[in-house]
């Protein structure tokens, strides 16, 4: 029994060395390749931790605690209010500087004009629709006073109906109050832009009545611009007023009367020109 | 020879090699390479036979070189003739003892990279050989000292889950028993 394990030692010694010396003999290429070969054997190992990284990786993201979630949902819902906060400023600013080169632009198309900015500071708690004041007072503003047109770039907005030494208050399109001379369309013809029939509901939009010419519901059409007529001395000729919506006969058939959307956007008056008339 | 056992030293030694070459996270913080085969093998050679060793040897050697850039079948020699030396002389060797596993398992982890050194120089390769190496040396032999014991302990407890255990003997003797009365 004892021979036999010695014989069975010795071969097997025998064995692995000569298979040592066999593979330490291989050319170096077929010993790289038998390596690859060999080194195959762990693929489904290799796959293996690959897989298990990942998906630790991902049971990582699934893990996260609840805490620091709640953390940093918090935290995001802090950063998105500052940021929307901060949008809404820049948008702001956006719009005060397009209003301001729309302005500057107007001011440079009339030169003849005698314009000079203001600033809408305050609205009329009960009549905000047809009544605002602006910063230009007798003392602020050379030439300040009563009855002065007062528009932006769009068109006219309003007249100046008192004068402070700071401040000014101006009666908006569409008060009843206020009546205007206009010239409706290609044909120039007269009428009187008033208190539209429904300024309770809709404040931009202004009647314009008495328009002259028996054929005037013919030759006045939807999108024909309205502006000042320059009668009455208040408003210079020339200012737009709006554009035309709609063209019906009243009286039966006497008169004919028009509905005009105002181009100034009434309800978004922030700066403002005051013409400084003589 | 107990195949289930020869099973599992070739399973260890096929994880060892891959885990070798897989994570490097203890290769990074000590500096030195950590290898389970010396430790492996003393268990091999003192629990199976000669073949378990070979096949030990032989494959385990194989599986390492293919992940290494050593030449392969380097480490086949050194590791068997650990093994060799351990069988050849199991029968002096104190196996159950932890104290003795430990100083087999410090020799062998010092003597395996001794071994592939010499081998590597004679085949006209050249290590690179510095201080350092003497620190992956030193952390070699010791990893070897403190693997071995837990192999021991490890094997001990796969072998009493997956085997039966063995029956206890009886007290119990019928040419002792003492008959009580008359005959």
């Amino acid at each position: 029994m004892g021979e036999m394990l010695k014989k069975q030692h010795y071969t097997i010694s025998v064995l692995v060395v000569l298979l040592v010396v066999a593979l330490l003999s291989l050319p170096r290429q077929t010993a790289d390749r038998l390596k690859l070969a060999i080194s195959g054997i762990f693929l489904p190992l290799f796959g293996l931790a690959a897989s298990s990284q990942e998906a630790v990786a991902k049971s990582n993201g699934v893990l996260t605690p609840r805490e620091e979630l709640l953390r940093e949902i918090n935290a995001l819902r802090a950063s998105n209010q500052l940021l929307t906060l901060q949008l809404r400023q820049a948008a702001g600013i956006y719009r005060d500087d397009e209003q301001l080169r729309q302005m500057l632009n107007f001011r440079r198309q009339k030169p003849s004009w005698n314009l000079q900015p203001a600033r809408v500071i305050a609205r009329d708690p009960e009549t905000w629709w047809r009544c605002v004041w602006i910063d230009a007072g007798s003392r602020t503003m050379a030439g300040m006073r009563t009855n002065l047109p007062v528009l932006t770039a769009d068109g006219l907005v309003g007249k100046v109906v008192n004068v402070g030494e700071t401040r000014s208050r101006v009666v908006l399109l569409g008060d009843p109050g206020l009546r205007v001379a206009v010239l409706v369309g290609p044909f120039a013809l007269n009428g009187t832009a008033a208190a539209g029939s429904s300024w309770m509901r809709e404040n931009n939009m202004i009647d314009i009545e008495n328009l002259s010419g028996e054929d005037a519901d013919r030759t006045v059409h939807p999108g024909d611009e309205v502006a000042t007529w320059g009668a009455g001395g208040v408003f210079p000729a020339g200012i737009p007023v709006g554009r035309v919506v709609d063209v019906a006969r009243r009286e039966y058939g006497t008169t004919t009367e028009a509905r005009a959307r105002i181009s100034a956007h009434l309800d978004a008056l922030q700066n403002v020109w005051v013409m400084i008339l003589p | 020879m107990n195949w289930l056992n020869t099973i599992f030293i070739l399973a260890l030694a096929y994880l060892a090699a891959f885990l070798e070459g897989r994570f490097g996270l203890l290769r990074d913080i000590l500096g030195a390479q950590i290898t389970l085969l010396p430790a492996l093998m003393v268990y091999a050679s003192l629990t199976a036979g000669i073949g378990a060793v070979g096949l030990l040897a032989v494959c385990g050697g194989l599986w390492r070189d293919s992940l290494s850039e050593d030449p392969l079948g380097v480490s086949i020699l050194p590791l068997f003739m650990i093994g060799f030396v351990i069988l050849w002389k199991r029968e002096l060797l104190l196996r159950e003892n932890r104290f003795a596993q430990m100083a087999l398992g410090l020799a062998a982890g010092a003597a395996f990279p001794l071994g592939t050194l010499f081998l590597l120089m004679n085949l006209g390769r050249e290590p690179l050989l510095g201080w350092n190496t003497l620190w992956q040396w030193a952390v070699g032999t010791l990893a070897g000292g403190v693997l071995a014991p837990m192999l021991f302990g490890l094997f001990g407890w796969t072998r009493r889950a997956f085997e039966y255990p063995a029956m206890k003997q009886s007290s119990f003797r019928e040419d002792r028993e003492i008959k009580r009365g008359r005959q």
